[in-house]
C-alpha cells in the first residue's frame, strides 16, 4: 500500500469529478467497502464543490493514514478563498451563502468519522476529514 | 460527457454515465426540457444506475428537471439509485422530495404507464 500523497488541483467543475474518482480509487485500494468508498467519494465531491463555489480554486489532497490497529483515509480540502466568517453557523444544516443547498459541511461531517475545519476570513479555509476502515 | 436521450413512444429515457460534471448536468437539463417540448413527451425516465456519486448539485439538478418537466404537464421518474448512493444521500441530508423514484427502468416505465392511464 503506497502512502504517497495524491494532490488534485481544483479549478473547475471537471476537477470535482477527478478528485472524487481519485478518492474512490484510493479508498478501494485501502480496502474500504463499496458503500464506504461511495461515502468518501461523496464527501470529496462536496468539499471540492465548496472550493469551486466559494474560493474558485484550491486543492484536495488524499492520503492513506495508519492508526494503532487500523487504516484509513485522510482528505484535506484547502483554498486561499474568502474564508468563512462564522464557522459554527456554516456547520449548521441549512446554512449557505452561495445560494446552494447549504448542506455541504454538516453533511460531510456525517459521511466521515473525523472532521476538522480551520478558516480565516480573507485567508482561506482548510477542511480535513478522516474515515477509518472498520 | 453528454447524456444520451432515447425516445420510446411518449416517454424519453435519459441514461446517466458514470461521472457527470456540473456542466454535463446543466446540459442534460436543457436538452431534456427541449426534447419534452419537441416530442410532446408525457413522461421522462432518468436512469442513474451508473452514476458514481449523487451530491448536492446532482440532486438539486434532478429536482429542477422534474419540476420543469411537470410544468410541461409531463411526469419524471428517477430509476436505478444504487443502495450505497442512496445511503450517502441520506447521510448528506439530500432528498428528492416531490420526485418519483423506481427500482429500475422496467418499474419506471410501469409507473409512467399507470400514470398515463389515470390521466386518460
Amino acid at each position: 500500500m503506497s502512502d504517497g500523497e495524491i494532490r488534485v488541483a481544483i479549478n473547475s467543475d471537471q476537477d470535482i469529478v477527478v478528485a472524487r474518482q481519485r478518492g474512490r480509487a484510493l479508498a478501494t485500494d485501502i480496502g474500504f467497502s463499496a458503500t464506504d468508498s461511495t461515502l468518501i467519494a461523496t464527501a470529496i465531491s462536496e468539499l471540492a464543490r465548496n472550493i469551486v463555489s466559494y474560493a474558485r480554486k484550491g486543492e484536495i489532497t488524499l492520503k492513506t493514514i495508519h492508526g494503532s490497529s487500523r487504516h484509513g483515509i485522510l482528505v484535506v480540502a484547502s483554498d486561499d478563498g474568502p474564508g468563512i466568517p462564522d464557522v459554527l453557523q456554516a456547520m449548521r444544516d441549512g446554512f449557505s451563502t452561495s445560494g446552494s443547498l447549504g448542506l455541504g459541511l454538516p453533511g460531510v461531517r456525517r459521511l466521515m468519522d473525523e472532521f476538522q475545519i480551520a478558516s480565516q476570513p480573507g485567508r482561506g479555509t482548510t477542511v480535513a476529514v478522516k474515515k477509518w476502515k472498520q | 460527457m453528454e447524456v444520451p436521450i432515447l425516445k420510446q413512444g411518449a416517454v424519453l429515457i435519459a441514461t446517466f454515465q458514470a461521472a457527470l460534471s456540473d456542466a454535463d448536468l446543466n446540459q442534460l437539463r436543457r436538452s431534456l426540457v427541449q426534447q419534452v417540448v419537441k416530442h410532446r413527451s408525457r413522461g421522462v425516465i432518468v436512469d442513474v444506475t451508473a452514476m458514481d456519486v449523487m451530491d448536492s448539485f446532482a440532486s438539486r439538478t434532478l429536482r429542477e428537471i422534474a419540476h420543469m418537466i411537470r410544468l410541461r404537464g409531463a411526469e419524471t421518474v428517477i430509476v436505478g439509485i444504487q443502495p450505497e448512493v442512496a445511503f450517502a444521500m441520506v447521510q448528506l441530508g439530500l432528498t428528492l422530495e416531490g420526485v418519483a423514484a423506481a427500482l429500475d427502468l422496467e418499474e419506471g416505465l410501469a409507473y409512467l404507464i399507470e400514470k398515463f392511464k389515470n390521466a386518460d
